[in-house]
């Protein structure tokens, strides 16, 4: 049962990063970092998770904005969403995450909503939102991969006991651009890249990214790999705004006139991670960015999916935002 | 007629309240010494309550009380109980916690130990009919309104011989007119169809909470409510009081889409726990409650069997439904809908079979267009599909069935009161451009299909019988008492305007009397059912034409003559031809109060309500009373009606579309209010266009969980999904069986956006009927593709 009551906790709010690396060091898992706290009020309100104490990051200033770094950029994991998709120097070089970040849910939630803690939200499983002990709630069992189960928004990669899927728009978007996370603890930092980032069930059921308790998230780091490339983001969802993806792709590709020289396509909402599309990126390179590139990369993309009963569409749906995000057809990032 | 008020604009004195943030809910109401209250809800579907152990709870710092099933006196089964130790859905009720916080009230239900045991279960209706398949509760599996609570299965051989049709066995009721077999036997083209028509909550923006609180035997009770007078006896009923004790407070309503039209028991349990401890109770209904207690429009699986001529009328119609009730009494949709079918396509002949199964699933109710809506959510691409067969154009096909001002409606075959639909269908037609634009259905560019389409839609409009009341002070000001309640459409006021036109009144001179009890309100009807403009305008006629009977009377007596010498104008009552001989208002006031008798309100009619009778009595000596009770005329059922228009450009590749255009028009009668019809006719559509194409109610089978339980899950529309440009009119031709003209038109709104957008989707992917709502994306892709759909061919509640 959802309660929608919020219950008492420690409120800390600190407002330097130092002050919060000590408290999430002091506090481990009795600690809940909170960003916007667009997924975080969610959780604790419903009583569905619990913690005693809440770290609420939203005052450290140095966490917010968008800077240049050698040839990329750094983003601040506490910069609004709304921030990230009008900033100039995102939308000059990285235009696939403004407008990945521009379909994030609704104005009101792209305003509170931070680019940290979109990448981190948990996943939007209706039943494991819905306090059920499945196995990433620490049960032993999925109610969402049975013949029953309604299973509409689930996986059709990587599933491993659970199904679930990562709701993250700009998860993919960055996995694209080959970022990376800067995350801090008190013992220094670590940068991990987006590939590393996210995890599955297969490496780690509960825990949907490798941040651990006392770490912080503090930054994006993307590199000038990718600036200026050929972009191409396209989100389905129900609705046209505040819903989660049916599915999203992101891609980004490196022309020579009209022959793919690089290529990288991620999609969201087919697995618990940001799904890279390895063979029809290997497939592109080297091919005219045509409407055959893009028939045979629509025919490779959805090689090895398991849909559940109630997901079949993805597969025809994910073969279509390939093929559109080569041709270029449908909506597009640049 | 030239009218001074009707069909001219005005701004309602809620709407600066509203936007302002002055507007109070029930929730912004507090009394001292006030205690908040929190519910526990079943976790299961289908259980027993064996034991409920709440020590621990009430031990707790600041916990005031409890409330249990053994505390209140439920209705007999299967009404909706108050608090129960059967639910028989996940969020039912079992008991209420009081404490001086509502965080400690909460945390108290945490610590109370309830012993559950578990209980059979199912969400699905028409599987549940199975004589192997469990039913939804311990009692009786079939029932509603006008339909004996039992226990009804089906046979084996019911679904073994059913072939690809939906299973029939026997039905709760039925009905035929004319020769159906022989019917059918004529017909050139024959459409055998099964369909779903999805359930779909009702999203009130405000959850339906409520406080109460006593002072000197009476019970002040704040709710939220579409209606005033009309809920009054039975709320005041569940609280065991006479209704001269309840002093109710609905002033403002954040939407209730019908499901808040009548007494529900969430408003009367503040009330008894306020009684029980001695406190004031503030009982908060949050967000995700709301999904569980706030109700939902009850979901259809049936088969209909459609007959038609060469000519693409209508012969013969053969249509089972079988309604999905929730765990509890809900509404009878599933006998409205043949109605909707009989009067917007005119069949000879035609057979009618219902069933309403109760299933794990929240309370069911009324929802804007309850059963007539679901109907041509499932005729109307039906209807095209016939044309497509036919080679007949699909608006062509409609105005060949369509009825006129004599064509009958159910199954008593009596008439209706006024029918334009064939005025709305070619007048929203031309607006839209019909023929211009078929030129470009079908076009494609690139993957997207543009695709236009028509859809209509029927709802009773208006009942008679109700009371009128009004009086005229000596300040010249004149008080409009109306107790029909704020659904939030600005009826309230619109209909008043009805009285202060037959008074020649400017606006400025009316006060209008609502949302209070204590505020003197007439036993009026609520306001639902789309019947609140034909309903209230009768009412108000009668009382103003009593007030005005009133004051050429007095004039007469003052001024000699008869009082048909008379006429008003300017506030004033004048002897015919004379001007200058004559009073105003205010001063016919003053001697309406020193006559007393009938003219004060010390003398009342005999036939009005009691209610209105303690309303007029409050009121007597303060001025000329107008009171009567509306015995006016009223020849053939009150009926509204709409046409509406659609283009869509359909994206193959995604199963998305675009509403690039909508044109709604309505068969309201004499349009009485422009900006708030132009209001109706948008805020209709999107949410016609919400349930036609995105709203979501699941349940898991497994386990009876919902998995629509937030904004984000169920899925209304946004901003974003409805039409780029909404064009509106009104066909304003007058009903005449209302003293002005006027009749509702709410509901049928929602329905022809939800058929004509059906109907485009239809049309844009090949002419294929999906006989369901909603139509999503994975649908249209999983059609497109060549792929089998996910859902069972009759599966309710999924995905």
């Amino acid at each position: 049962m959802l309660r929608d009551m919020m219950p008492n906790f420690e409120l800390y709010q600190p407002d330097s990063l130092d002050t919060a690396l000590d408290l999430a060091h002091r506090l481990g898992e009795n600690g809940w970092l909170v960003g916007g706290g667009q997924d975080s009020w969610d959780w604790l309100k419903n009583r569905t998770k619990r913690t005693p104490a809440v770290v609420d990051l939203s005052g450290i200033a140095t966490l917010k904005g968008v800077r240049e770094t050698d040839g990329g950029i750094e983003i601040g994991a506490l910069t609004p969403l709304t921030d990230v998709e009008n900033n100039a120097l995102v939308r000059e070089r990285y235009a696939l995450l403004a407008t990945a970040a521009g379909r994030v849910a609704s104005p009101q939630i792209r305003n509170a909503g931070t680019l940290g803690g979109n990448l981190c939200q948990d996943t939007r499983c209706w039943y494991y939102r819905g306090g059920v002990d499945c196995y990433r709630a620490g049960g032993n069992t999925c109610y969402a991969d049975t013949p029953e189960g309604q299973n509409r928004e689930h996986a059709i990669f990587g599933a491993s006991r659970c199904v679930a899927v990562t709701p993250s728009d700009t998860a993919n978007a960055l996995s694209a651009l080959d970022a990376s996370m800067v995350i801090h603890s008190r013992g220094g930092e670590r940068i991990v890249p987006a590939a590393e980032f996210f995890v599955g069930p297969d490496v780690n059921i509960r825990h949907m990214t490798v941040i651990r308790p006392g770490e912080i998230l503090t930054a994006i780091r993307i590199p000038g790999t990718w600036a200026r490339a050929h972009f191409h983001f396209e989100k389905v969802a129900d609705r046209a705004a505040w819903d989660f993806a049916l599915l999203s792709v992101s891609a980004a590709l490196r022309l020579e006139g009209e022959t793919i020289r690089d290529a990288r396509l991620v999609c969201g909402a087919v697995a618990c991670v940001p799904y890279r599309l390895h063979a029809v990126e290997q497939a592109l390179i080297g091919s005219a960015r045509n409407e055959d590139a893009a028939t045979r990369a629509a025919a490779l993309a959805a090689e090895g999916a398991k849909p559940l009963n109630f997901n079949q569409f993805k597969i025809p749906l994910l073969q279509n935002l390939v093929r559109r995000a080569i041709n270029g057809a449908g909506s597009a990032a640049t | 007629m030239a009218h001074k008020l009707l069909g001219q604009d005005f701004t309602p004195h809620d709407v600066v309240a509203k936007v302002t943030g002055e507007a109070k809910y029930a929730e912004d109401f507090r009394a001292e010494g006030m205690v908040f209250a929190r519910l526990l809800s079943s976790p299961y579907p289908h259980a027993r309550v064996k034991s409920i152990d709440a020590t621990a709870a009430l031990k707790m710092p600041g916990v005031v009380g409890i409330l249990t099933p053994d505390d209140v006196k439920n209705p007999a089964p299967p009404e909706i109980p108050l608090l129960t130790l059967e639910p028989g859905y996940v969020g039912a009720p079992i008991l209420l916690i009081a404490a001086e916080d509502e965080t400690t009230a909460q945390d108290a239900l945490e610590k109370i130990r309830i012993d559950y045991e578990p209980l059979p279960f199912h969400v699905d209706p028409l599987a549940s009919m199975h004589p192997d398949k469990p039913d939804a509760r311990t009692d009786g599996n079939v029932g509603a309104s006008g339909v004996k609570f039992q226990t009804l299965k089906w046979t084996r051989e019911d679904f073994a011989n059913a072939g690809t049709r939906m299973p029939m066995g026997k039905p709760a009721q039925e009905w035929t007119f004319g020769d159906v077999d022989a019917a059918f036997a004529q017909c050139k083209l024959v459409l055998d169809e099964s369909f779903v028509h999805s359930s779909n909550s009702h999203h009130s923006l405000e959850p339906r909470t409520a406080m109460a609180y006593w002072q000197n035997g009476k019970c002040i009770l704040h709710v939220s409510s579409q209606s005033q007078s009309f809920i009054a006896p039975a709320l005041a009923g569940m609280i065991g009081i006479p209704p001269t004790d309840l002093v109710l407070v609905a002033e403002y309503c954040g939407g209730g889409f019908g499901s808040k039209g009548g007494a529900y028991p969430l408003q009367a349990l503040p009330a008894i726990f306020s009684r029980k401890i001695n406190r004031p109770v503030m009982m908060r209904i949050n967000r995700a409650e709301e999904y569980y207690h706030g109700s939902a429009r009850l979901g259809f699986q049936g088969q209909v069997k459609l007959g038609f001529a060469e000519n693409g009328k209508l012969l013969a119609a053969d249509l089972y439904v079988i309604q999905e009730n929730g765990a509890c009494n809900s509404f009878y949709d599933f006998r409205n809908a043949p109605d909707a079918l009989t009067v917007l396509y005119q069949p000879e002949a035609m057979r009618w079979r219902g069933l309403p199964v109760h299933a794990n699933s929240p309370i069911r109710s009324a929802q804007r267009g309850p059963g007539y809506n679901q109907m041509v959510h499932i005729m109307e691409p039906l209807l095209d599909k016939a044309a497509r067969e036919l080679k007949i154009d699909r608006l062509a096909i409609r105005l060949v069935n369509a009825p006129d001002m004599n064509s009958p409606v159910g199954p008593q075959r009596n008439p209706v009161s006024s029918c334009y639909i064939k005025d709305a269908l070619q007048k929203g037609a031309e607006i839209f451009g019909w023929q211009q634009r078929l030129a470009r259905n079908g076009q494609r560019n690139g993957s997207k299909v543009t695709a236009i389409a028509v859809g209509q839609a029927f709802h009773p409009a208006g009942f008679s019988g109700f009371d009128g009341l009004l009086r005229i002070l000596p300040t010249g000001m004149v008080h409009i008492h109306t107790g029909v309640g704020n659904l939030g459409t600005f009826s309230h006021s619109s209909t008043s305007r009805i009285a202060a036109e037959v008074l020649k009144l400017n606006w400025d001179d009316v006060v209008i009397e609502r949302g209070d009890s204590r505020r003197n309100l007439p036993w009026n009807i609520g306001q639902f059912g789309s019947n609140t403009n034909f309903t209230m305008a009768r009412t108000n006629f009668v009382a103003a034409t009593d007030a005005l009977a009133k004051l050429k009377e007095i004039a007469a007596k003052r001024f000699g003559g008869s009082p048909d010498s008379y006429d008003i104008d300017g506030k004033r009552v004048f002897r015919k031809g004379s001007p200058g001989t004559g009073m105003s208002y205010g001063e016919a006031a003053q001697r309406a109060i020193q006559l007393g008798g009938k003219y004060d309100g010390h003398e009342l009619p005999k036939d009005i309500n009691p209610m209105t009778q303690v309303s007029a009595t409050a009121i007597a000596g303060t001025g000329l009373v107008g009171v009567a009770k509306d015995n006016l005329p009223m020849k053939g059922a009150p009926s509204a009606f709409a046409a509406a228009f659609v283009e869509i450009e359909l994206d193959t590749d995604t199963g998305k579309y675009v509403i690039v255009e909508y044109v709604g028009v309505a068969d309201c009668g004499t349009v009485i209010h422009p900006s708030g019809l132009e209001t109706q006719i948008k805020s209709g559509a999107v949410q016609g266009f919400g349930v036609a194409g995105l709203e979501r109610i699941v349940y898991d089978p497994q386990n009876g969980l919902p998995a629509s339980v937030g904004l984000y899950q169920a899925k209304p529309p946004t901003y974003g999904d409805v039409a780029q440009r909404f064009r509106v009119a009104g066909v304003d031709k007058p009903d005449p069986s209302s003293p002005l003209g006027t009749k509702g038109i709410g509901e049928p709104l929602l329905g022809c956006a939800g058929s004509a957008l059906l109907c485009a989707i239809s049309e844009a992917v090949g002419g294929h009927a999906f006989n369901r709502t909603p139509v999503v994306p994975d649908m249209i892709l999983n059609h497109l593709a060549g792929r089998p759909q996910a859902h069972g061919a009759l599966q309710v509640n999924c995905q």
